[in-house]
């Protein structure tokens, strides 16, 4: 009976220290991250947690690294120095195929000059399953065929990819991803070129699929209404970290992004609420 | 009993399973299915290949029959007891010289054609994956052009006449030039479909004028139809034996990028997403791309630079059955080896007892293609 409860809980309890041990190693951790282009420096040093099973929202003006950021840590450009760890194990260990199962991008608008149906571009997301000869199993159809679902795209498996609209482009590459079956979803700006309702029911879909989850989010009245945890960058530093209302202050959006803001509450899910001023005029205070 | 069933039949309520669900009767299908159909559609153009090539070695000067064709066949191969006129075909066994004519000079330059088109038109599929360019060839990207200049150096350096040597110097020639284009195609690390055409086209004319050069000042001035050998290409020189290597070949690396089919399907949204797949890109675009100079090398050895098949062919195959390597390859390899055998009988015959050379024939079908494929697909500039 005991151990039947055990394994259903997780940790026995009382063993306090090896589950705050558990906890803090799960969920995606950056070391001491740099990377440099000819001299440059790109990110220095950077040091950040990403939640297990939470979206943390990566913030930071044009040009502050929050691109170099995430392909650092998909791998995708090779950090000068530094680590990168998903729930405890070390990304630069993994073999390339491995890696692509634990962790799963969507580009900002990742396109095709080929005539690809919607099945097939999420079928891609079963590449690192399948060795070079093999053909599609039942079971990767079926979990093609769920991620499409999931992403409320089920009718569109046959459709043409060039017939999609931007925001349905997008959708697909998620369900793509969700099929890659990943720990951890790395997104560069998704949202960016979808339109305000595309953009909110891309982002629910991120949140409802309940991974860990690293984004480059742009408009921060987004990334406040959707994300656990915000990290936020300027000239490849991390300058901020912790919950949205702890890290959208007027100050910050001053000091960062050069903005004058008032930060209130949305009435409806009590995130913070950005307004923000037109530059040159001055508030009455 | 009652005998009402009759009437539940013709009842359209009790008509079962709708066709509503059509469009989506493709993607449903179970996995086997797609294997079922792959498998049938390449057994179908195998067998419009080998149609093809026993009935385009009747054609030409001589008229010969597809009796007398199969009689040699099945000679030559040891296989006489098949020739049983089972098919009804009727005609005489073939005298001795015909014989000759068929074995000795019509299938070596069928197959010949064959082997050719097949290499160009799987290079260009290739290619135009693995450059993220619609109008990627081997021709247009100048690579046959440094193949010609690297066997005509060989050749005229006295480094070797045999056919091992020449088609190394077209290797290395293909090779510089490839490498020529991509270096100054790209900007900044990324390639640009009209950039890498407008570095093919130079490098290419540039390779021409030298390939001219040498043939016509250093190694023999009347050589005129050396120089169009290498430049425009031609099937006229196939024999059994020069076919060898550039086979050999052929079937090599296809079976490499058969093997790394799933790999280059993961290219369909660049580089980035191929790598995020769990693909080494680097190492596959390199070994994959090297395999096409080689080919390119070694067809070029046999046939000189011969154009658009490398671009035409893989259009053509993906608007039949889609984007899918696994079956766009081998589709292409057929498919290509009808196409430019069915092209080099034409170029051989249509105006007899003259010959066409078979690179006009391809740019005269590829440039309206070229054209219609630039404006369709909206290539990047």
């Amino acid at each position: 009976m005991i151990t039947r409860a055990v394994r259903h809980t997780g940790p026995v309890p009382g063993a306090a220290s090896d589950r705050d041990d558990g906890h803090d190693r799960a969920g995606l951790k950056v070391h001491e991250l740099s990377w440099s282009i000819k001299g440059t420096v790109i990110i220095d040093g950077i040091v950040l947690h990403a939640p297990h099973g939470k979206i943390t929202g990566l913030l930071g003006p044009n040009g502050s690294g929050k691109t170099t950021l995430l392909r650092a840590v998909a791998r995708l450009a090779r950090a000068d120095r530094g680590a990168v760890h998903l729930d405890g194990s070390d990304l630069a260990r993994l073999r390339r195929r491995d890696l692509a199962r634990r962790l799963a991008v969507v580009e900002q608008h990742a396109g095709t000059d080929l005539d690809v149906s919607v099945l097939d571009v999420v079928l891609l997301g079963r590449t690192p399953y399948r060795s070079a000869l093999q053909s599609d199993s039942e079971q990767d159809r079926r979990l093609a065929f769920e991620a499409l679902a999931q992403v409320n795209m089920a009718e569109f498996a046959s459709r043409r990819w060039n017939t999609l609209s931007g925001g349905e482009k997008q959708r697909v590459h998620l369900a793509r991803a969700l099929t890659q079956r990943p720990a951890l979803l790395v997104l560069d700006e998704p949202t960016n070129h979808l339109d305000i309702a595309h953009a909110l029911s891309l982002l629910a879909l991120v949140q409802r699929a309940g991974l860990t989850t690293f984004a480059a989010l742009h408009d921060l009245n987004l990334a406040a209404m959707y994300c656990d945890h915000l990290v936020v960058l300027r000239e490849g530093r991390v300058v901020a970290g912790g919950a949205p209302h702890d890290v959208l202050t007027p100050e910050l959006l001053m000091d960062v992004f050069d903005v004058r803001a008032d930060v209130g509450r949305h009435p409806e899910t009590g995130r913070p609420l950005l307004t923000f001023h037109p530059p040159g005029v001055v508030v009455p205070s | 009993m009652t005998v009402g069933s009759p009437d539940a039949v013709l009842d359209p309520a009790a008509k079962p399973v709708g066709t509503s669900s059509i469009g989506s009767v493709a993607s449903d299908a179970p996995a086997g299915r797609h294997v079922v159909r792959t498998v049938g559609i390449i057994v179908a153009a195998v067998a419009l290949l080998v149609g093809s090539v026993l009935v385009a070695v009747t054609i030409g000067q001589a008229d010969i029959s597809v009796r007398e064709v199969w009689t040699v066949v099945s000679d030559r191969l040891g296989l006489s007891f098949l020739q049983v006129d089972v098919i009804g075909l009727g005609g005489q066994p073939p005298s001795p010289i015909r014989a000759d004519v068929i074995w000795e000079m019509r299938f070596p330059r069928a197959l010949g054609a064959v082997v050719v088109g097949a290499g160009l038109a799987v290079v260009g599929a290739i290619m135009q994956t693995l450059t993220r360019n619609p109008m990627a060839d081997p021709y247009l990207l100048g690579i046959s052009s440094g193949a010609s200049l690297g066997a005509v150096l060989v050749i005229v350096a006295g480094l070797g006449s045999g056919l091992f040597g020449v088609s190394a110097g077209a290797f290395a020639g293909a090779l510089i030039a490839f490498v020529l284009v991509l270096t100054i195609g790209q900007r900044s690390g990324t390639l640009t479909p009209v950039r890498m055409i407008l570095a093919g086209v130079a490098i290419g004319q540039l390779c021409g004028a030298v390939t001219s050069f040498v043939i016509l000042w250093v190694a023999d001035p009347h050589a005129t139809q050396d120089a169009q050998f290498w430049l425009s290409g031609s099937l006229a020189a196939s024999r059994w034996s020069s076919m060898r290597i550039a086979a050999v070949v052929l079937v090599v690396a296809l079976l490499l990028w058969l093997w790394n089919a799933r790999a280059l399907n993961a290219f369909t949204f660049g580089d980035d997403a191929a790598a995020s797949l769990g693909v080494d890109v680097n190492r596959i675009r390199w070994t994959l791309l090297i395999a096409c100079a080689l080919l390119t090398g070694v067809l070029v050895a046999v046939s000189g630079a011969i154009g658009f098949v490398g671009l035409l062919l893989p259009h053509a195959v993906r608007f039949l059955v889609g984007p899918d390597h696994r079956l766009v390859l081998p589709l292409s390899t057929v498919l290509g080896g009808v196409f430019l055998l069915w092209v080099d009988t034409v170029a051989r015959t249509a105006f007899e007892p003259r010959e066409l050379p078979v690179g006009v024939v391809t740019a005269i079908i590829g440039v309206p293609a070229f054209i219609w494929i630039l404006r369709k697909r909206q290539v990047r500039a």
